[in-house]
């Protein structure tokens, strides 16, 4: 008896995880071939081809691809469908901003907005923390991570799935953007926090400066995909599929499938605020308007276009998404909306598994099915050569 | 997989994040040339312009006005042999309504198009989020909308007006019809924010009560519970910064409490003749406005100006302040080119100081040192028509000062 699995959320069939089959070696020597490539891509053909312009660009798009390395791992992975990611993202960027705008300020002064809007005596207490690194830096990735384990801990223990899991995320995004926004004096209301000058010491406005943060930016998504790999390929990765599988079932078999989910989300949450973070350098800007509803639902379009249960399609989707924004908005600047829209309906329309799938598609072997496509285009060209 | 491999991989990784970011260091010393501006490219017969404007997205309605208005300056001033012997072309990009968006296309603009100068943003946070861009890279922006003060950058020229130019002549107003207390209502993002705070400090000055400030998220409809606080609350009239679709809901609300422009007049600094048109005459009969300009101003410039706008994109499109402040601002550039005899955008801000034209709203002067224009303020009452006349203004035009520098009551506001 067959079974295939549905996803718990749109009960669409979850492409099975890869099979183990090829024996351990084979695996390793290919994900060191894919680092290595994805390496030279990153490092030295982006940097060559791309200007300093298109080259910030990227840097911004694999902010994004981060966040969706986190949301592949969470929805993807563990059927938790994140529709909230935006809070992390801001919590990351904002703790980021508030260091680098302190840093701008000098020591002592506040930041020029507070003068400007706040009409603050001194520096609120909340803060003053930032101005030192060894606190803001761990907090664009812990404070995330506490807020989701906090949320997480409630939602998943009361065992809140599904649609009531992503509402309530969403709910979590509009709730950060209302308070960010009405506390203008002290966050910069919905102009955020803007103008960042330095990065540690570096001028940002030089395009040296600007190429450092995208390599820092290029470095981070590989260690985070290599992160995202060891959980997947662990015992624990595939007791989070089993969970988003069949949660009744491994709870049944002893494990506790709210630790599970727990550990994901935070994980996906740490990832959202480092993302966050780095895009504060390569952009210059965190805004309320980077955090709320629609950014959030942006970052699972993009997973969801790539192809959520693999671990690259979350971010060649991420960035085909961004890339296809930015293009499309350039050359059609009246009608690009259109032409993003339709690109999203012929992708869940005719690749309801994602740009992943396309590999999968051409590699497909003779088994029993149709032939793959590579297979298939190999056997024409046989016939219509001599 | 086992755990050993994983690691191994991991390990990999983080050793090239080191080695990636030890090989990248940028240099902590800045020499001048790095971050020097990208000259505007002006070797063919055209020279280019950006227009940055939202083309989707909440501000598109307002946005798409002021861009036609820009493109039709620029056709008038093709048609007669263009800037300094060359064609204007005009890029265009679309802000979609998104601040990170604008920074974006402006750096777009700016280093990949290599643009003369960029005109367009609408709201605060856009013009925010532009103001590094273009002081990083040297470049241009005229800024057409009024907005709140308090802020003057060397790479903009913000062609609208400032606060002592539309704001106060608008609180002056009321003081002189004898309005003794007041109602704020505003949308919730910084423009309106900040011009409470204005409005507050003028009100505690002139002996004016601010019986309470209400702000609703930006394109909220939900306004019965703020309406009835302003009835209740009996102020002599109510100020209105809201933005946008609210503006709507606001009106329908006010009148169908039983408020009328009679009882308590409302000044709104936010709608122009579109909004009018899409609020509906009937709820803004009456209702005050503060601008610079509206299409029913006399003069030669503004009959010409109106006249040429119908004939290019209908009868039915009415003409207002931003659009007007807008197309001002490319005859303005070109009068700076002229003057420099130059494109660089140095030359040209030092060419800029009392440049004049005799624009729609009447004659407006370059004020070199804010980089704002002097602008004649006029208080207007919309007509059954939905045009809105003139009751009052300034008699000449009011010097900027973004600051409020010369109004001691503003003191403690910058």
């Amino acid at each position: 008896m067959t079974t295939v699995a549905r996803d718990p959320v749109t009960a669409d069939p979850v492409p099975p995880p890869e099979k183990p089959a090829a024996g351990p070696s084979r695996h390793r020597y290919r994900a060191a071939v894919g680092f290595a490539f994805g390496a030279a891509l990153l490092f030295a053909v982006a940097p060559l081809l791309l200007s300093d312009f298109r080259l910030s660009l990227l840097a911004k798009y694999l902010c994004v691809a981060m966040v969706a390395v986190g949301i592949g791992l969470a929805w993807g992975r563990g059927g938790m469908l994140a529709l909230g990611q935006g809070v992390f993202f801001g919590l990351g960027g904002y703790a980021m901003a508030m260091h680098l705008k302190l840093a701008d300020a000098g020591p002592g002064a506040m930041p020029d907005f507070m003068l400007l809007y706040g009409q603050l005596d001194e520096l609120p207490l909340w803060w003053r923390p930032f101005a030192s690194p060894w606190f803001a830096l761990p907090a664009t990735v812990l404070l995330p991570m506490a807020v989701a384990f906090v949320l997480g801990s409630l939602v998943f223990r009361r065992r809140v799935r599904g649609a009531y899991f992503a509402i309530l995320s969403q709910a979590l995004a509009a709730a950060m953007v209302i308070l960010l926004i009405g506390q203008q004096g002290t966050t910069g209301g919905t102009n955020g926090l803007t103008d960042i000058q330095g990065f540690f010491g570096y001028d940002l406005d030089d395009p040296v400066n600007q190429r450092m943060v995208y390599f820092i930016i290029a470095g981070t998504l590989l260690a985070l995909l290599a992160l995202a790999r060891h959980l997947m390929q662990s015992r624990y990765g595939e007791l989070l599929v089993a969970v988003r599988d069949g949660e009744e079932r491994v709870r049944f078999l002893g494990y506790d499938p709210a630790t599970v989910k727990l550990v994901a989300y935070v994980v996906a949450a740490g990832m959202a605020g480092l993302a966050g973070a780095l895009f504060v350098p390569a952009v210059g800007i965190i805004s309320p308007a980077l955090i709320g509803i629609v950014p959030s639902i942006e970052f699972v379009i993009g997973v969801a276009v790539g192809g959520r249960a693999t671990l690259l399609g979350p971010v060649l989707g991420a960035v085909a998404v961004a890339w296809a924004r930015t293009a499309l908005s350039e050359r059609f600047p009246g009608t690009w909306t259109y032409l993003q829209g339709l690109l999203f309906v012929v992708v869940v329309a005719f690749l309801p598994g994602g740009l992943a799938s396309l590999i999968g598609l051409a590699r497909r072997r003779d088994d029993g099915e149709r032939p793959g496509l590579l297979r298939r285009l190999r056997r024409r060209a046989a016939e219509v050569s001599p | 997989m086992t755990l050993f491999q994983g690691r191994r991989i991991l390990a990999g990784a983080m050793t090239l994040v080191a080695a990636a970011a030890l090989a990248a260091c940028g240099s902590k010393t800045t020499d001048e040339n790095s971050s020097a501006g990208v000259a505007a490219d002006v070797s063919g017969d055209t020279v280019k312009v950006g227009l940055l404007n939202s083309l989707s997205g909440t501000m598109a309605i307002s946005e798409v006005t002021v861009r036609d208005s820009i493109m039709l300056a620029i056709e008038e001033i093709n048609a007669a042999g263009g800037v300094l012997g060359k064609k204007i072309q005009p890029v265009g990009e679309d802000g979609a309504s998104d601040w990170p968006t604008f920074a974006e296309k402006a750096e777009k603009l700016i280093r990949e198009d290599r643009v003369a100068a960029v005109f367009g943003c609408w709201t605060s946070a856009s013009r925010k989020a532009v103001k590094p861009v273009f002081e990083k890279n040297k470049a241009l922006l005229f800024y057409p909308v009024q907005y709140e003060g308090l802020e003057q950058s060397p790479y903009i020229f913000y062609t609208g007006a400032t606060t002592n130019q539309q704001i106060v002549p608008g609180l002056d107003y009321l003081k002189a019809q004898g309005a003794k207390s007041l109602y704020l209502v505003g949308s919730d993002y910084v423009f309106p924010r900040t011009a409470n705070k204005i409005i507050k400090a003028y009100a505690e000055a002139n002996g004016m009560a601010v019986l309470g400030e209400d702000y609703a998220p930006l394109g909220s409809t939900e306004f019965g519970t703020i309406t009835n606080k302003v009835k209740s609350s009996g102020a002599d009239a109510v100020f209105n910064t809201l933005n946008g679709d609210s503006n709507v809901a606001f009106f329908k609300e006010y009148k169908s409490a039983g408020l009328t422009a009679a009882s308590m007049p409302v000044v709104s600094v936010s709608i122009a003749e579109e909004e009018v048109k899409s609020i509906g005459t009937q709820y803004l009969e009456g209702q005050l406005t503060a601008w610079n300009y509206y299409q029913t101003t006399a003069g030669a410039a503004n009959e010409k100006f109106v006249a040429a706008y119908k004939a290019r994109y209908g009868a039915d499109k009415p003409t207002s302040d931003p659009m007007e402040a807008a197309y001002v601002s490319v005859h303005l550039w070109k009068a700076m080119v002229e003057k420099a005899g130059s494109f660089d955008v140095e030359k040209v801000r030092e060419a800029s100081n009392g440049i004049t034209f005799d624009a729609p709203e009447g004659l407006v002067t370059v004020d070199g040192a804010t980089q704002h224009i002097a602008k004649t303020a006029r208080i207007g009452k919309v007509g059954a028509d939905g045009l809105i006349t003139e009751v009052w203004n300034s008699g000449e035009p009011i010097t900027p000062d973004p600051y409020l520098k010369s109004y001691p009551w503003a003191g403690g506001l910058s």
